[in-house]
């Protein structure tokens, strides 16, 4: 199983095995991650599952769809690197994958 | 002091539907929403997104799903209390004792939260020295545009609220609009005429750029931004605006002694009460062992939840299972003349 390790805002790092097929998000959210809070629950609809993409991650993903760069305009401090997380599919090309979370979502 | 059957809190699809449910098994109820408008996260955050899997609705718009809903309970005349948020519950005997934060107050004997993932609030800038301008020279809305005549108004935000407000502002005032990359993702119509203004010099617009830091005391100074490529610019200004959109805070539902696990409410599956006798929780606030937070299932939790007030409010009656295609009674209910 691909291994997504994520860095929580109080400086833990946890790396977690994600089944293929989940989101980043779904990984976070059934683990206890602190700090994605997914509130609208996967819709691109909330941009409260804001992550950062470690930078020789970022390339290597899927394009950003139009509604997720607008959907990140509402994020908390989003940076060049930023993502939601419910638009990240896990499969064996990500296995490795490592993201941070913002120190807060809203 | 409003005396109802029941109290929904939150009027997305899944508090007007059990408005409906409410009604045919003759309970009244009242409906409070902190948003401006009726349909929840429907209108605020998707209204004209398609909706395809209502049952027996192919496709629908978050509008067109609200103004059904609407259609539906017509009938029942519901109040809505909107801009209003429950604060403070108490129980008092047999009864809820509810209070608004504009004093509003009811007495009820059930409490149904229907409330999504809490109220909606404005997402606000994140730098910290914001805190002693905000509600004066920092604002997340407009109340009162008279105040902007004839000074500099820094607008932050890409959408259409940002869009709506520099064109608007831009008769009266000096127009800053600032946005964190190029691309702007209100109207067309709004981004065209954004880009009009700025050729006649009536807006400057500055893309890629982020609130960094604000100077001054009790007015703004200046705010410095920063572009993405770290440069800094400081721009003088007597107001900034923020429009980021809305985001969702359980807000006081937290200090009502309720099971919580995160952001929701605990229910058991038969009714969907609480932990606490008479309170109900419906829709994406509650969680129980296989919950999907779909609209539809908001409605089967709608549906038993109503039942579930039933013996609240009559204590002394029987509450008897009926359909709509046969019951008499559920038909005068639903004004229905045969």
């Amino acid at each position: 199983m691909p291994k997504i390790t994520y860095l929580e805002n109080n400086g833990n790092s946890k790396t977690i095995e994600v089944s293929n097929g989940l989101t980043v998000m779904e990984g976070a959210v059934q683990n206890d991650i602190q700090g994605i809070d997914a509130d609208c629950g996967g819709g691109m609809a909330c941009a409260t599952c804001h992550v950062y993409v470690n930078e020789e991650w970022f390339d290597k993903l899927p394009k950003k769809e139009d509604g997720e760069e607008d959907m990140l305009d509402m994020a908390f401090e989003p940076k060049k690197n930023s993502r939601l997380s419910c638009q990240l599919i896990v499969s064996d090309e990500l296995d490795g994958l490592i993201v941070s979370i913002p120190s807060k979502q809203g | 002091m409003i005396k109802t059957d029941t109290l929904i809190i939150g009027a997305g699809p899944v508090g007007l539907f059990c408005v409906h449910q409410l009604g045919i098994i003759g309970l009244t109820c009242e409906v409070v929403d902190n948003l401006d408008k009726i349909g929840g996260q429907c209108i605020e955050l998707y209204p004209d997104k398609p909706i395809y899997d209502i049952p027996a609705i192919p496709e629908c718009t978050g509008e067109e799903l609200t103004n059904n809903l609407l259609k539906q309970i017509k009938t029942f005349k519901t109040n809505f209390h909107l801009n209003e948020r429950v604060e403070e519950i108490k129980q008092d005997e047999k009864k809820w004792l509810i209070k608004t934060n504009k004093g509003t107050q009811f007495e009820t004997s059930s409490i149904i939260i229907a409330a999504g993932v809490g109220s909606f609030e404005p997402r606000k800038f994140s730098t910290k020295e914001i805190e002693k301008y905000e509600g004066k020279k920092i604002l997340y809305s407009v109340k009162d545009k008279k105040i902007f005549k004839d000074k500099t108004v820094t607008i932050f935000g890409g959408g259409d609220s940002a869009l709506d407000w520099a064109i608007e502002l831009s008769n009266t005032s000096k127009v800053i609009l600032v946005h964190r990359r190029d691309d702007f993702r209100g109207m067309q119509a709004s981004i065209d005429k954004v880009n009009q203004l700025k050729e006649e010099g009536k807006i400057e617009i500055y893309t890629k750029c982020q609130l960094d830091s604000v100077e001054g005391d009790d007015e703004i100074e200046s705010i410095n931004i920063k572009h993405d490529d770290e440069s800094i610019k400081e721009i003088k200004t007597d107001y900034v605006l923020g429009f980021f959109g809305l985001i969702m805070k359980l807000g006081p539902i937290a200090e009502w002694g309720l099971n919580l696990d995160k952001k929701t409410i605990p229910v058991n599956t038969e009714n969907f009460e609480t932990n606490k006798k008479g309170i109900f929780a419906i829709g994406d606030i509650c969680s129980y062992p296989g919950k999907l937070k779909l609209i539809l299932s908001g409605f089967h939790e709608g549906a038993l939840a109503a039942r579930g007030c039933f013996k609240y409010a009559k204590p002394d009656e029987k509450y008897r299972f009926e359909f709509t295609t046969s019951s008499k009674t559920v038909k005068s209910r639903l004004g229905i003349k045969e």
